[in-house]
């Protein structure tokens, strides 16, 4: 790998605390770094500077120097370079680091600042908590607690503003709640590349809403939710169903495309209520998509398998194992892997098929990319399937390698894994000719037609990793259990594998990463437990001549493409 | 003593009969023969008499008008605009107006001048929205100057050009901050921007280097280039150069516009015997010497100062030269010169009461202090006289002030809370009172809505 280059450090004195900070890092990150919490509101990492909240002030100071000699002022009390404190508070969030600099957070002055800007953040608040979704997660209530007077000396009435409005289809507002941060204008401005909220009226007055005969309808509309630091914007979706100090948080990953943005899975008792980003500087900074917020409405759904079945008929794990392995032996097998399978089962599929002897296909997934958070590869792990050698070569449009080897006869049984055949592109004649074992979660033409079915786990259920377009290999874990009825895809497809004679391995996380670690020279060194949260990039020279479907997203830019010969 | 007498310098012609706002009136009045004057000269040796004359900006900060044009940036290759602030919002202020209105030519020679100076070569002049008849002046004065080759391109067969463009705001006082101008002349919500990194010299008009300058003070460059920076200086007193026109309002018996030498008159002279007084049987209480966000200051009270030497003088309110330094000196400033007279007829608590709405309703709402402080100041002083007083909303307001001033993005959050901060200072006896004086007042059966 090649080493960044080093960036241009500074030391900066923080609380009296020194550290080298990259030249221009602000205050409130640097402070971070030292672990000193400067509050803050309006600003964000991943958003232009407006410093309008004013909860970042600190004292600022440079190192004194003669003006005319530019040598250094010494303070005879401290044998130290004397420090020119600014006597106006200054705001953290456009500081910026520069040789020298001093802050001061912990002063007579920026507590009594911070004291007044919350104070007057909640004069026109509604206090409203104990209905609020925010609750809990509320910048207002944990600021109110850390740097609030905890009083109130507000006697007038408050404000009157629009307390339900639709934003859009997915955004509903509370105006009595916003604290005008504009951080929802700005990510609707710079990042979603759709400027249609925006203030009207002024001063105390001022309200969020949208352009007239416009709605906050772009995909990515509910990050405007994660972003609001306080419960102004709500998810129409989440609204009121949960308090989230009892959801369970756990790290997933978006399964919509090969972005692969990091994500948090929100559930209690085995219920899934929300998915929010995560923060992935790499990969999706602190966004996601819309639609990949709904992805979890699938665990529920009605048409989810519930029952492995024989020939229709229901059955037991192993008897199903015994009645596939009975087909597969039988040869003429195609197997159908998925790029919507972990580099687990992809590795275990590839593992069945060279055990058959069969080739193996993986259905392609294209659409439009929307040059942010989701690629035209709707798979998000075709690239895992490069990595543990299961396929070759880029996938092809509609199964057409293997709809032709049916139409010659040369195919009699197909393993599909998760994968709807008919969806992908076969006909339903094709299908008819064909013997299937389907692993897969939901009903679809393929699990109606297969003579066994194994009702298997969504991304939700079980853990594993996929590698997304930048050869990142990312981890999600379990968020809840899968319904009764159902294994784990590495655990049917193991047990085929040993059933028809493959070298024997396990189906558990521990021992698929152990073969994983030993077997496929990419992964070699990794282990599942020890792969950052983050997720670690993986060598991708091997594959640099596949031409990848992707163009460009937030942090992937496709490999230049050689000129037409 | 008989008072000084004004040195009208900008306001020369302005009240002559049968001077008129077209271009041939003022060029018969030698008018753009200072423009002719400058194209002659080296730009940087207009800026350097500008510096030499000290002009400080007449807009409201007293900036030094040469030290602004020094710090613009000549070296990025992007073009410099000149905007001309004629968003003259300041209560209590009226001498923009009366320019644009009477003597526009003056304003528009002081622009090309200054524009040539800096190499500008599109210059706008930003009218507040409450003057659609300055506007439509500025514009026939522009047709006039452009059809006579003093303003557009290659003015007065130089390879020279500029062009002045005229845009109203609409009628919202923060559009007098620079900053917030400059958002509202791109077409945006006037936020003031936050500085660093949006300095106006680097950063202003359409993210290039750009100069904002008041009306009154373009005009004083022209005058500078006709006398010169040196012989300029000599006029007013030693860092308050030129001449400021001072607009006296209420409650004395002559209210209007003076131009003085900066320092030339004292508060005293200028209220008693230019402005005739008091009105009969009524003593002065209180005057804001620099527009409503300036301090107030209360007849009677007296300031401590030091001199060079060392050694300390005591002036009244009534010996207080009219000048920058001196009233900053005494805790408030000259501001805009818009001198507001308040007489024993006055409630303070009712006053201030004014004076907070309007600066409530002109809040931009960016930043928190200043949205929600200038309200809630509003809320008390208005629930004070219209609702029920406490004893203890004096101290509540002045820590509501205190806790807006100096926190903001801009100087409005001063401007709002000086006054707040000043009346209830200088007056706190009156907000301590004021509940029981009001409830004396009530009629009998008034309901108690609080």
């Amino acid at each position: 790998m090649i080493a960044s280059p080093k960036p241009d450090l500074v030391t900066v004195n923080v609380d009296g605390k020194e550290i080298a900070v990259p030249k221009g890092t602000n205050a409130i990150e640097a402070a971070r770094l030292v672990g000193v919490d400067v509050p803050y509101y309006c600003y964000h990492p991943k958003l232009s500077i407006v410093g309008n909240c004013r909860m970042c002030l600190i004292e600022m100071g440079m190192p004194a120097v003669d003006p005319a000699t530019k040598a250094p002022i010494m303070d005879p009390a401290t044998g130290k370079q004397k420090i020119n404190w600014i006597p106006r508070p200054q705001i953290g969030c456009a500081t910026n680091a520069a040789p020298g600099l001093h802050i001061r957070t912990n002063t007579p002055q920026i507590k009594d600042c911070r004291e007044g800007v919350m104070e007057f953040l909640l004069v026109n608040h509604p206090l409203d908590c104990p209905i609020c979704d925010q609750a809990g997660e509320c910048k207002l209530q944990e600021q109110s607690t850390g740097y609030g007077r905890g009083y109130s000396r507000y006697i007038e009435q408050k404000n009157v503003k629009p307390k339900r409005t639709q934003l859009g289809p997915r955004v509903t507002l509370d105006d009595e709640r916003c604290i005008l941060c504009s951080r929802c204008i700005r990510f609707c401005k710079e990042i979603a590349k759709d400027d249609v909220l925006g203030f009207i009226d002024r001063g105390s007055y001022s309200t969020l809403t949208c352009y007239p005969g416009k709605q906050l309808t772009n995909n990515y509309s509910l990050n405007t939710v994660d972003i609001c630091p306080v419960g102004a914007l709500t998810s129409t979706d989440f609204r009121f169903k949960m308090r989230v100090w009892f959801l369970k948080q756990t790290n997933s990953i978006d399964t919509e495309s090969s972005v692969g943005a990091n994500t948090v899975v929100w559930s209690r008792e085995g219920v899934i209520y929300r998915i929010t980003p995560r923060r992935n500087d790499d990969v999706n900074d602190t966004w996601m998509a819309d639609s990949g917020r709904d992805l979890y409405k699938a665990v529920k759904a009605a048409d989810r398998l519930a029952g492995i079945k024989v020939n229709g008929a229901d059955s037991a794990l192993d008897l199903a194992v015994a009645a596939a392995a009975d087909l597969l032996k039988a040869g003429s097998v195609a197997v159908v892997g998925s790029g919507r399978s972990s580099v687990e089962e992809q590795f275990l599929t590839k593992k069945l098929a060279a055990a058959l002897k069969a080739p193996a296909h993986l259905v392609s997934r294209v659409g439009e990319g929307d040059r942010l958070l989701i690629s035209s590869d709707r798979n998000p792990n075709v690239r895992g399937a490069l990595v543990t050698g299961l396929i070759a070569a880029l996938p092809t449009q509609k199964l057409s390698a293997l709809a032709a080897a049916i139409d010659a006869g040369q195919v009699k049984t197909v393993v599909s894994v998760g994968e709807d055949l008919v969806a992908a592109g076969l006909t339903a004649a094709q299908l008819a000719k064909v013997a299937v074992v389907y692993l897969g979660t939901h009903a679809n033409a393929t699990s109606a037609a297969a003579k066994v079915v194994f009702p298997t786990l969504t991304v939700f259920e079980k853990s594993g990793t996929f590698v997304n377009q930048q050869f990142r290999i990312q981890k999600f874990l379990t968020c809840v259990p899968g319904p009764t009825g159902t294994a784990a895809d590495a655990v049917v497809l193991a047990k085929l594998v040993t059933a028809v004679g493959g070298t024997a391995v396990a189906g558990d996380l521990g021992s698929v990463w152990t073969a994983l670690a030993a077997e496929v020279p990419a992964l070699a060194g990794l282990s599942f437990s020890a792969l950052p949260e983050t997720g670690a990039p993986l060598d991708a020279t091997p594959f640099a001549g596949l031409p990848f479907v992707e163009g460009e997203t937030l942090h992937y830019k496709p490999a230049a493409k050689t000129a037409a010969a | 003593m008989p008072a000084p007498q004004q040195r009208r310098i900008i306001f020369k012609h302005i009240d002559e009969a049968g001077y008129t706002n077209d271009l041939a009136c003022y060029v018969r009045h030698g008018g753009y023969e200072m423009l002719k004057k400058a194209v002659a000269m080296q730009p940087a040796a207009i800026i350097d008499e500008v510096k030499k004359a000290g002009l400080r900006g007449r807009g409201g900060a007293g900036f030094p008008c040469g030290v602004k044009w020094g710090l613009v940036d000549r070296k990025s290759g992007k073009p410099i605009y000149l905007v001309v602030n004629a968003d003259e919002s300041e209560p209590g202020t009226f001498k923009d107006r009366y320019i644009m209105h009477q003597d526009p030519h003056q304003l528009i020679e002081g622009i090309m001048i200054s524009a040539w100076a800096n190499n500008v070569k599109q210059a706008y002049i930003y009218i507040r929205g409450e003057m659609p008849h300055g506007a439509r002046i500025l514009e026939q004065a522009i047709a006039e100057a452009r059809a006579a080759n003093f303003v557009g391109p290659n003015i007065l067969g130089t390879a020279y050009g500029c062009e002045i463009y005229v845009h109203r705001g609409a009628g919202a006082y923060i559009c007098g901050e620079e900053t917030g101008l400059i958002e509202s002349l791109e077409g945006k919500r006037p936020y003031p921007r936050i500085k660093p990194p949006y300095f106006p010299a680097v950063l202003g008009l359409y993210q290039c280097p750009t100069i904002v300058n008041n009306v009154e003070t373009l005009c004083h460059v022209k005058h500078i280039v006709e006398m010169g920076g040196d012989a300029y200086a000599k006029i007013g007193t030693p860092n308050n150069t030129g001449t400021r026109i001072l607009c006296v309002s209420g409650h004395v018996q002559k209210p209007g516009y003076y131009e003085y030498e900066v320092g030339k008159i004292t508060m005293g002279e200028l209220l008693n015997e230019v402005c005739g007084g008091p009105l009969p049987g009524r003593k002065f209480k209180a005057v804001i010497p620099g527009g409503s966000s300036a301090k107030i200051l209360r007849f009677g009270e007296t300031f401590k100062l030091k001199n060079k030497d060392g050694t300390e003088r005591v002036l009244t309110v009534e010996d207080i030269p009219m000048d920058f330094d001196t009233l900053a000196a005494c805790g408030t400033m000259g501001g805009s010169g818009g001198v507001i007279v308040m007489d024993d007829s006055v409630n303070m608590v009712e006053a201030l009461a004014n004076i907070n709405a309007f600066y409530a309703h002109e809040s931009c709402g960016q930043c928190t202090p200043c949205r929600e402080g200038s309200l809630w100041m509003k809320k008390i002083t208005t629930r004070m006289v219209h609702d029920k007083a406490r004893a203890e909303d004096g101290a509540l307001l002045k820590s509501v002030a205190d806790q807006i001033a100096g926190r903001t993005i801009c100087a409005f959050g001063e401007a709002c809370s000086w006054p707040t901060q000043s009346f209830v200072a200088k007056f706190g006896d009156e907000f301590k009172a004021y509940p029981e004086t009001k409830n004396a007042a009530k009629p009998p059966g008034a309901l108690d809505l609080v």
